[in-house]
């Protein structure tokens, strides 16, 4: 070895450098994670193959064989679908309720955390109440809460709440007509996708034109009337491509339209006002966060309230806030997992619980479950500090 | 040096693991309580009573496990498993039997790595429905809402049956009987589908029996039974002679009323045998002589045990049917004990 070469002196010395000691037990701590790795994996595989175990990851291929309460996007039959299906129906039953929960949660976070700094007391003391009965009571309560106490006495589905002809609420759900697209309905997602393009560059002019002149342009006006009308153009011209499908009483549930299940419904309800009330509290700190010499210096040019928080606070409050809402939209996903208590399909139910348990290969499913939950909060986390990137103050 | 010590830790440590996992028997003699997966609660089968004791059919043979073993059917403890989780627990070794309404497949018997070691109950998938519905027959439930329990073969059989009558219907999962239960009667769901004993064991447990009707078809074989790891082949052997020897005990009128009076006094070479009186038959698993003795004393024959849980005059009130002896009409069957 190169240290004999420089002969016994010199590696005295090397064996006091602090470097080198480094080097050394930073090598020895990844060596012995190694064999414990390898320790792990090799006593595995040997206890699997001794109780002939089957391993590897053939079971995605075999049929599934059971059926899945809702599937979306997807064609799923019990008798020709795969276990590969089933984690691909999983990963978008998590993903529809996690990325709706988000949504809902952030709206919630942030309409009851600016309520809570109102001068207003009973808006504040409401508020002030939401929040801390919200984030004290555990999630899997809450959520069996909107299910079993909740949605599951809402009125029989022959007594169904009606608003109209067509829109029901019972306790198997929600119920509304449904769109079945025909022959040129594609047009119809791209005139839209056209729309929002179209809006996006208008912001961008509008601004610029704002720096340069100081004239305002109404943006968000404009920008609504090209989403809406541009695609009623468009199915005016292409004489409405699409055939409704109304929810009708059948022999004994409701057949027919879209429906919300009391399943996603509850997981919803209880994310996203679960999350919403820590998210208030984040938005609450945020804004607090940002000097009130601010607020005074923009009422005194004459803004107005609702401008002012619009335009001089949230902006300077999302900069402490997006940090600690990003572990929230962690949470939320993870949390998501919790559906299997109230009987909706996502990942952990359908994949790591019936697949896992009709097939017997626990290591593999679950391996494959911490993977995708593993990948999914890296990608929202990637996506927020982008973001966060973004807002940050520029320094001049 | 460091490292090659710790290689050799770690070696001898593999070894150690894989080793243990041997001998099931010991094991369970040195911890001295046979550890034992039951159900999160199912009337009859196994739920707690009013004092916290677990008490049902297949609690019972349980105790008759530790009956044979250590001649004390009280050195059992009980672990609760969802279905959901009942073979992980079982594969992991968190457990050393599971007796659980399991039903004996192909597939769990050979790619999950177990042991079934005989059939205590012959069962079969039925359906259970609101007698409001008006619904007479199976067939007739097309479109319907299905409330079904995570993780067992009912999910399979379910959607089998639907498609070979080119049925449509959606499936509600939850991980424990009771969840289900709780969906059905909140009339979440139409229906209520699981192996018919469950059904009835749930009936029981309704504030109104009579307004729910069990349909008249059972869609599957369901033959439940206990069972263990592969690999340890003694302990196999103790698991299925044991309910061997309460079946057989009831072919043979052997009670555990009459027990003493027969092992004293019986001319019969078969009540003899399995009483330990003569031959070795004990001794050949690894246990005392008296071992099916102290099950038929402690714990029971096979109809006992059937009638103190599940049978004519208990909330369930279930009739032999399949689950009689040979001879009377049934299936059960034991092979001799000689």
């Amino acid at each position: 070895m190169t240290t004999d070469v420089q002969g016994s002196a010199s590696s005295d010395s090397m064996l006091r450098d602090p470097r080198v000691r480094a080097i050394f037990y930073q090598i020895l701590v990844i060596v012995l994670i190694v064999l414990f790795v390898a320790y792990v994996g090799h006593n595995t595989a040997i206890n699997l193959e001794k109780r002939g175990i089957a391993s590897g990851f053939n079971f995605l291929s075999q049929p599934s064989g059971f059926g899945i309460g809702i599937v979306l996007l997807m064609d799923y039959s019990s008798q020709t679908s795969t276990h590969l299906d089933v984690l691909i129906i999983g990963i978008i039953n998590t993903l529809a309720v996690s990325l709706s929960g988000i949504f809902l949660a952030t709206i919630i976070g942030f309409i009851f955390g600016v309520l809570r700094l109102s001068k207003n007391w009973v808006v504040n003391k409401i508020a002030a109440v939401y929040i801390e009965v919200i984030r004290n009571i555990p999630l899997l309560v809450q959520l069996m809460f909107w299910y079993f106490a909740v949605l599951s006495v809402l009125p029989l589905v022959g007594d169904s709440i009606r608003f109209g002809e067509s829109f029901f609420i019972n306790n198997r759900g929600v119920n509304f007509p449904a769109i079945i697209p025909s022959n040129g309905f594609w047009v119809i997602p791209v005139t839209l996708l056209v729309a929002i393009v179209l809006s996006i560059i208008i912001g961008k002019w509008a601004r610029r034109r704002q720096d340069l002149t100081g004239q305002p342009f109404p943006v968000f006006l404009t920008s609504l009337a090209l989403i809406i009308i541009l695609p009623v153009i468009a199915t005016l011209v292409m004489g409405s491509p699409f055939t409704m499908s109304y929810p009708e009483f059948g022999r004994f549930s409701i057949t027919g339209g879209w429906s919300l299940e009391p399943e996603f419904l509850a997981l919803l309800l209880g994310l996203s006002i679960y999350t919403g009330a820590f998210i208030a509290e984040i938005v609450r700190s945020g804004i607090n966060s940002v000097s009130h010499g601010q607020t005074e210096a923009a009422h005194s040019l004459g803004v107005r309230p609702g401008m002012t928080m619009r335009l001089v606070i949230l902006p300077q409050a999302l900069r402490v806030i997006v940090p600690p809402l990003t572990s929230q939209y962690l949470n939320l996903t993870k949390n998501s997992s919790l559906a299997t208590a109230i009987g909706y399909a996502d990942i952990t139910a359908i994949f790591a619980g019936t697949s896992l348990n009709q097939t017997g290969q626990a290591i593999e499913v679950i391996f494959i479950t911490m993977l995708f939950y593993l990948v999914i909060s890296l990608l929202i986390s990637m996506f927020m500090n982008w973001y966060n990137k973004r807002i940050a103050l520029v320094e001049r | 040096m460091k490292k090659a010590s710790f290689i050799a830790v770690a070696t001898a440590a593999t070894f150690m693991a894989t080793a243990a996992t041997a001998a099931t028997l010991d094991d369970v003699k040195a911890k001295g309580f046979i550890q034992c997966g039951v159900t999160t609660g199912l009337a009859g089968f196994a739920a707690p009573n009013n004092d916290g004791q677990w008490e049902g059919f297949d609690v019972d043979f349980c105790r008759a496990m530790a009956a044979a073993i250590f001649a004390d059917p009280g050195k059992v403890k009980y672990t609760p498993t969802t279905a959901k989780e009942r073979f992980t627990a079982l594969q992991s070794g968190e457990i050393d039997v599971l007796a659980r309404n399991t039903t004996w497949t192909f597939s769990r018997d050979v790619n999950l790595g177990f042991e079934f070691v005989g059939v205590n109950y012959y069962d079969g998938q039925g359906f259970m429905v609101k007698k409001a519905l008006g619904v007479k027959s199976a067939l007739e439930l097309d479109g319907a809402r299905v409330c079904v329990q995570s993780g067992t073969t009912t999910e399979l059989n379910l959607a089998d049956y639907f498609t070979a009558n080119g049925m449509k219907y959606d499936s509600v999962v939850f991980d424990t009987a009771d969840e289900v239960r709780e969906a059905y009667l909140k009339d979440t769901c139409d229906v209520y589908t699981t192996d018919q004993s469950g059904l009835y064991a749930q009936r029981s447990v309704i504030a109104d029996p009579e307004a729910h009707i069990v349909l008249p078809e059972v869609i599957s074989k369901e033959p439940l039974g206990p069972l263990v790891r592969h690999g340890d082949n003694q302990w196999g052997d103790i698991a299925r002679w044991t309910l061997n020897a309460m079946i057989e005990g009831e072919e043979l009128n052997i009670s555990s009323a009459n027990v003493d009076d027969l092992k004293a006094n019986t001319k019969n070479p078969s009540i003899q045998r399995i009483l330990g009186v003569n031959g070795d038959l004990g001794q050949q698993l690894g246990l005392s002589n008296d071992w099916a003795y102290n099950i038929i004393k402690m714990v029971g024959n096979y109809g006992e045990s059937f009638a103190r849980n599940l049978g004519e005059g208990t909330a369930l009130n279930i009739a032999r049917g399949l689950n009689a002896q040979w001879n009377k009409g049934g299936i059960l069957y034991s092979p001799p004990l000689r």
